[in-house]
């Protein structure tokens, strides 16, 4: 049965509705399937019971004619989602025991709407990261290998890095990720997959650990465009519990995907074109261009002035938010507690057994960049350049329907071959942290291969509440770039 | 702006996180980099510029003044390092 992992997740719903396959079959052969592949350590917990549990019930609902929108789709959720009753760890030895007695907003309702979770994949320890190299429990592979030399291997990207791998690896038909500056679209790009980070306020935040509560979204990482479409249908929604969850109407994003994108306008912006930037990136892009000229869309020259500063803003903004948030971990109500003589001795003690060194970087960044004297300095300054970057999205839309730009500067690198300069890492973000300082939906949608075999995706960028234009517009080129490679041996 | 020894000792304490004496160098070093980098934002005019505090575009909303507590102590201890007759526990902070 280990054909049924290869189906999309519009092929297996198709199928489990015909009656070809029970869902307990999608789902032992995906549990087989991730068995078989631990070596990529793409998952921190695999919960095999509880999928059969589901699986069984989601048949019955099939049977008795009462199917939810994903009935019976085996997916893997990233660690960073609180499950009822299923260890949740943020990829930190601070949460290593952690199992919540709630599940998560978003994680429910694709629990409601049938989905069958397979387990939780690994991350950036709290998402803090671009290569999934932070994890407490060791990195994770990336399926996919260079040409030259498929014995490197290669970082799956990040930090929704073990969701990413394990769909690339058909180990599951889609997966939750979450996107602070980039970690849904990038892993996305490494892997070959289409990964949506939805408009600021569209999923609901409750449950999830939070990094930087100003950014963070979930979004669905898939093989197909139809696939994001439909699990993020079922991620979406306003929920009362998170005060920035927007109260706007759902759309049928399945149905944005009409082929048509003729007379749309899309922005193509020079500030995304820097010294050295990677000739095969380069020609991504103007293929990806020429892509939606031949389906009668029309390309536009933009500028968005204030790109180059958004990593710096970023950096300010998110440790900021980020050592607010993690205040929370003192070793007193949850999470791993070191003794100390005094309280503060606790704390300081627990703390640093259980957060990584990035983790402890960005805390202490972002407690300086807050404290007494620098407040107004970093914080205030980067929240006003922050409004900047925002107004040049706002001042592109007015003339254009999309926007289009390279994922990530690079493809997938290999575990080794990052310097120890942070700022490095940092600047696999640079395409993708401006969308997210201004709240803005975005995509990566794989459209070629590097000349290593490896994928390369480029990004998408909407209005707000405009999924369904990006999607639109993702779907005509995938279907024009035609992108069928898979990693060797999958 | 340049981070010394004891600025970083005194954010380690604000930040309640231990850190070791031999750290102290590193750290001064990499968190004095990461500063540089982003002190590029000096050069950008932000006169007259509001802070953005949040890209949503709404109110925040306000629910009713009620105690929502939930009445279930038992999930509220059930992950506590220490526990003792429905109270977390922790370290003597009196004398």
């Amino acid at each position: 049965m280990t054909e049924l992992t290869k189906l999309s997740m519009a092929e297996a719903r198709a199928g489990l509705r015909a009656k070809h396959f029970t869902a307990v079959a999608l789902a032992t052969a995906h549990l087989d399937r991730i068995a078989a592949h631990r070596d990529l350590n793409a998952f921190v917990t695999e919960t095999p019971d509880l999928a059969i549990e589901r699986a069984k019930a989601a048949d019955a609902r099939l049977a008795a004619g009462q199917a939810g929108a994903m009935e019976g789709l085996p997916i893997a959720v990233k660690d960073l989602f609180c499950t009822e009753g299923v260890r949740s760890t943020a990829s930190s030895r601070i949460l290593e025991n952690f199992v919540p007695p709630y599940e998560s907003t978003v994680s429910g309702k694709l629990k409601a709407a049938g989905a069958v979770m397979l387990g939780k994949t690994s991350l950036d320890e709290f998402a803090m990261g671009s290569s999934n190299m932070t994890s407490a429990f060791g990195p994770v592979i990336n399926p996919w290998k260079r040409a030259s030399d498929p014995s490197v291997q290669l970082v799956p990207g990040g930090s929704s890095g073990g969701s990413a791998a394990a769909v690339a690896a058909r180990l599951a038909l889609g997966a939750t990720g979450t996107d602070t500056g980039g970690s849904i679209r990038q892993p996305a790009s490494f892997c070959g997959l289409v990964g949506v980070k939805p408009t600021y306020g569209r999923c609901s935040r409750w449950g999830i650990v939070a990094f930087a509560s100003s950014l963070d979204q979930a979004g669905p990482m898939t093989r197909t465009v139809r696939d994001a479409a439909i699990m993020l249908g079922s991620m979406v929604g306003y929920d009362p519990k998170d005060s920035t969850s927007a109260n706007v109407p759902v759309p049928d994003f399945e149905a944005a995907l009409t082929g048509d994108i003729r007379g749309l306008k899309i922005g193509i912006p020079q500030e995304y074109r820097p010294d050295g930037l990677s000739a095969e990136i380069s020609k991504l892009w103007e293929d990806g261009i020429a892509m939606l000229r031949d389906a009668g869309a029309t390309p536009v020259e933009i500028s968005l002035p204030h790109t180059k500063y958004a990593l710096a803003t970023y950096y300010i903004v998110a440790p900021a938010e980020c050592s607010s948030n993690l205040a929370r971990y003192d070793g007193v109500r949850y999470g791993k507690r070191v003794e100390g003589k005094t309280l503060d001795e606790m704390y300081a003690r627990s703390r640093a057994a259980g957060f990584g060194t990035e983790v402890r970087r960005r805390i202490l960044i972002g407690t300086y960049v807050l404290s007494a004297g620098y407040y107004d300095a970093y914080y205030i300054k980067a929240q006003k350049v922050r409004r900047l970057i925002a107004d040049d999205f706002a001042k592109a839309f007015e003339t254009v329907d999309a926007i289009l730009t390279p994922t990530a500067p690079s493809a997938a690198f290999g575990l080794g071959e990052t310097d120890d300069n942070p700022i490095t890492m940092w600047l696999n973000d640079i395409f993708t942290i401006p969308t997210s300082m201004a709240g803005l939906p975005g995509l990566s949608v794989p459209t070629g291969l590097s000349s290593e075999g490896l994928p390369l995706g480029l990004q998408l960028i909407g209005r707000p509440f405009d999924e369904e234009t990006i999607l639109k517009v993702a779907h005509v080129m995938e279907r024009a770039a035609g992108f069928t490679a898979v990693p060797a041996g999958m | 702006m340049s981070l010394d020894k004891d600025t970083v000792r005194n954010i380690a304490n604000l930040a309640r996180l231990e850190v070791r004496e031999d750290e102290l160098d590193h750290l001064a070093g990499e968190l004095s980099n990461i500063l540089q980098f982003v002190e590029q934002l000096a050069e950008v005019n932000t006169d007259g510029v509001a802070p953005m505090t949040s890209v949503c575009q709404m109110e925040l909303p306000r629910r009713a003044d009620e105690v929502t507590d939930g009445n279930y102590p038992e999930k509220v201890l059930a992950n506590a390092p220490e526990r003792i007759d429905g109270f977390f526990v922790v370290p003597k902070v009196v004398e």
